[in-house]
């Protein structure tokens, strides 16, 4: 109970420009077997991860599929119910708040999904998808409405005839503007973008990341990003955190995490991502194996298993997720022997 | 408005018949029983090589149009060299693959006219895969060249164990090896693939094996016969970086191990620098530009491939704007009778309203199919 107040002072004293504070974030999901459906144990997805995001500001996540980036996504929002832990969204627990209460605040935490395929409605007019949540929460009288909607649609790069068709009409990348469009037109703080890029092709791709930077500078929007395309998260992030099987494992200022990197993940994860230049011969950590079973985590560090530096200490005890300087947040025992 | 209406229901039924008349002709094709050997045979033009592609068409004659998806493609796969080919979604890189194998869907997509002449070495013998019957293809079909997809979760088949799925390749194309061989032989080739419990994973099904696994025993699959040309159509994309490493390095490894040529299809400039020795880059069916990876990397001449570089945010500073392309990719149904890329291109000229520029060699190895390298070349010579 103490603990948790020093920490809540804590967040009071900068919650002024930030806006995401994320404290010992978990989220187990049951494992049920047998006739009665008992709870044979708990596959742990995110096992308590804490970061903060500034205002205007870009925090990337990456990481392997399976890691629990998508599970953070979703359960800062309230999409899926948190096991434990705080998110706080401008000074409010998002997890303590009621049905009603979390239904007024909606509008100002926004998501993006990474299949612009199946996340758009094949039944409704671009413009009713922009609008629907528009006219819900009551964001502008409706005599503004249809105005209001060419706005954010030209801010989305959307030709305003677009807003009778349909999402069929539309190619990868348009339909993805008209998912950003749709976040955008509440006006959010914070919006999650869970792989926005991904399922796009490269020169569309960087005309979606070109307009998500500009509508950040223009609107002071938080982006949460995240992705397991290093590049693309190493050009829009200000921040850049690095997941292992639901843990954080490192934690910095971009340039930092880039360019002097102190976890053995992190350095494989940077080294594994191909060099468009074939005269560089990369020494490449290759990493063994697969990423263990989230159900049945290894005992100890959990990276041991693949990590090519693995010393005893590692297989018995977990490392302590800490600041080595410079905000550069690292949980490996081998920073503690240097 | 009802003239209007009139002509396109008549422009409809015209195309309605047009296809109807392609889908009879390649049913009579179809339908032969034997096709001497002298129809199908050919000679390369270098000996070296393992695959020439020459001036290949391939359409699909759908209801609306007929989709030029591959329209004159011309290149070469010499022996125990890799091939990248790159280009953004519906560039035809996947279509070359599917005709090189002939498993278009038929008889839509039908290959139009052109030859992929492929060397057979076991017999001694070229042959044009074009006009090569539907029998012997089968032969050839996971044999001597062997095809890896996108997709390790849709490639197996879920209700088999990996085991079956594997010795059902190697006994078709060796029929009278007695199965005891045929299932060691389908370890070992799980073993060679860098799985560690491989006689487990015989046993298993493929729902309880990883991403990265399924396509270790899909690769294996493609390599169980020793396949003289691995084509890889898009073989990491699916998958993590980190697992992707681990891919790439056992595609490398084994090409030099069974001196095999890959064709390697990828959207992912990175892993065609890091792969690949000579670089096809295609826009809308065509190649605009093609040679030697140090050419496609250091010197790229074509406006397209630029903007493709240009668009990574791992060429530029982080402060910069990416560059995005503007414009999208023309209609493959009515594609102009100038450059395709002139409407996206920033550095047109008076030539570009002109004909499709022809691939126009820079070098001996570098070809470019855009007006700008004509003074290029001039350039080079003086």
């Amino acid at each position: 109970m103490k603990a948790n107040d020093t920490v809540l002072d804590v967040i009071d004293l900068r919650a002024k420009d930030t806006v995401l504070d994320v404290i010992d974030l978990k989220k187990y999901y049951p494992i049920k077997s047998g006739v009665v459906q008992r709870v044979v144990g708990h596959v742990k997805a995110v096992d308590g991860v804490s970061f903060s995001i500034k205002r205007g500001q870009t925090f990337g996540l990456v990481g392997e599929s399976g890691c629990g980036k998508t599970t953070i996504g979703r359960t800062i929002l309230r999409l899926t119910e948190p096991t434990g832990g705080k998110a706080i969204i401008k000074g409010r627990d998002v997890f303590a708040l009621s049905k009603r209460e979390l239904r007024k605040m909606r509008p100002e935490m926004q998501i993006i999904f990474q299949d612009p395929y199946s996340s758009l409605d094949p039944r409704m007019p671009v413009g009713e998808i922009i609008g629907e949540a528009v006219k819900e929460h009551n964001i502008v009288p409706r005599a503004e409405y249809r105005d209001y909607i060419l706005k954010v649609m030209h801010d989305c790069e959307l030709r305003p005839y677009y807003i009778d068709r349909y999402p069929h009409e539309f190619s990868g990348g348009q339909r993805q503007c008209i998912c950003i469009a749709r976040a955008l037109a509440l006006n959010p703080d914070i919006i999650v973008a869970d792989e926005p890029v991904s399922a796009l092709d490269v020169s569309i791709q960087a005309q979606i990341i070109n307009m998500m930077r500009d509508l950040q500078e223009k609107r002071q929007i938080t982006y949460l990003f995240i992705s397991h395309d290093l590049s693309v998260v190493e050009y829009i992030s200000d921040v850049v955190g690095v997941m292992y099987l639901g843990n954080l494992v490192e934690k910095a200022p971009k340039t930092e995490l880039f360019k002097n990197p102190q976890h053995p993940y992190t350095r494989a994860l940077l080294s594994a991502v191909p060099v468009p230049n074939p005269d560089v011969k990369m020494n490449r950590v290759i990493l063994q194996g697969d990423i263990p079973s989230p159900a049945n985590p290894p005992k100890g560090c959990k990276f041991h298993t693949r990590c090519p530096h693995c010393m005893d200490i590692c297989r018995e005890q977990a490392p302590e997720y800490k600041d080595y300087g410079g905000e550069h947040f690292v949980a490996c025992h081998l920073m503690d022997q240097k | 408005m009802q003239e209007k209406e009139l002509t396109t229901k008549q422009r409809l039924r015209s195309i309605k018949k047009f296809n109807a008349r392609k889908y009879r002709e390649l049913k009579r094709l179809r339908r032969r029983r034997s096709v001497p050997v002298s129809e199908y045979t050919t000679q390369m033009a270098d000996p070296n090589n393992l695959l020439e592609i020459d001036d290949l068409h391939t359409y699909f004659y759908t209801d609306i149009g007929t989709v030029k998806a591959i329209d004159g493609v011309t290149f070469q796969i010499p022996r125990g060299k890799t091939v990248g080919v790159v280009g953004e979604s519906g560039c035809g890189k996947s279509v070359t693959s599917l005709s090189i194998m002939r498993i278009l869907q038929e008889p839509q997509g039908q290959i139009a006219s052109g030859a992929i002449r492929y060397n057979q070495l076991a017999q001694n013998r070229a042959i044009d895969l074009v006009k090569t019957p539907l029998k012997e293809m089968q032969k050839i079909r996971g044999g001597e060249i062997s095809m890896i997809f996108q997709e390790p979760m849709t490639t197996l088949n879920p209700v088999f164990t990996i085991g079956k799925q594997l010795d059902e390749a190697i006994a078709l194309h060796s029929k009278k090896m007695p199965k005891k061989e045929v299932a060691a032989r389908s370890v070992e080739m799980l073993k060679l693939v860098g799985i560690a419990n491989s006689e487990g994973v015989y046993k298993m099904y493929p729902h309880e094996l990883s991403g990265g696994m399924r396509q270790r025993v899909v690769i294996a699959m493609a390599l169980a016969c020793n396949p003289n040309l691995i084509i890889a159509d898009e073989p990491t994309t699916a998958l993590d970086v980190t697992v992707q490493a681990q891919i790439l390095d056992l595609l490398r490894s084994l090409k030099e191990k069974i001196n095999a040529s890959i064709m390697l299809i990828t959207h992912d400039l990175g892993v065609v620098a890091e792969m690949a020795d000579l670089v096809v880059v295609m826009y809308a069916g065509r190649i605009v530009e093609q040679g030697t990876v140090q050419d496609i990397f250091h010197r790229p001449m074509h406006p397209y491939t630029i903007g493709l570089m240009k668009s990574r945010p791992n060429f530029v500073e982080s402060g910069d704007r990416l560059y995005s392309i503007p414009g999208n990719v023309p209609s493959p149904i009515d594609l102009p009778n100038y450059c395709f890329f002139r409407n996206r291109c920033s550095q047109c000229i008076a030539a570009c309203d002109g004909a499709y520029p022809p691939l126009m060699a820079v070098s001996d190895t570098h070809k470019v199919a855009c007006y700008l390298c004509e003074n290029a070349q001039g350039k080079d010579g003086e």
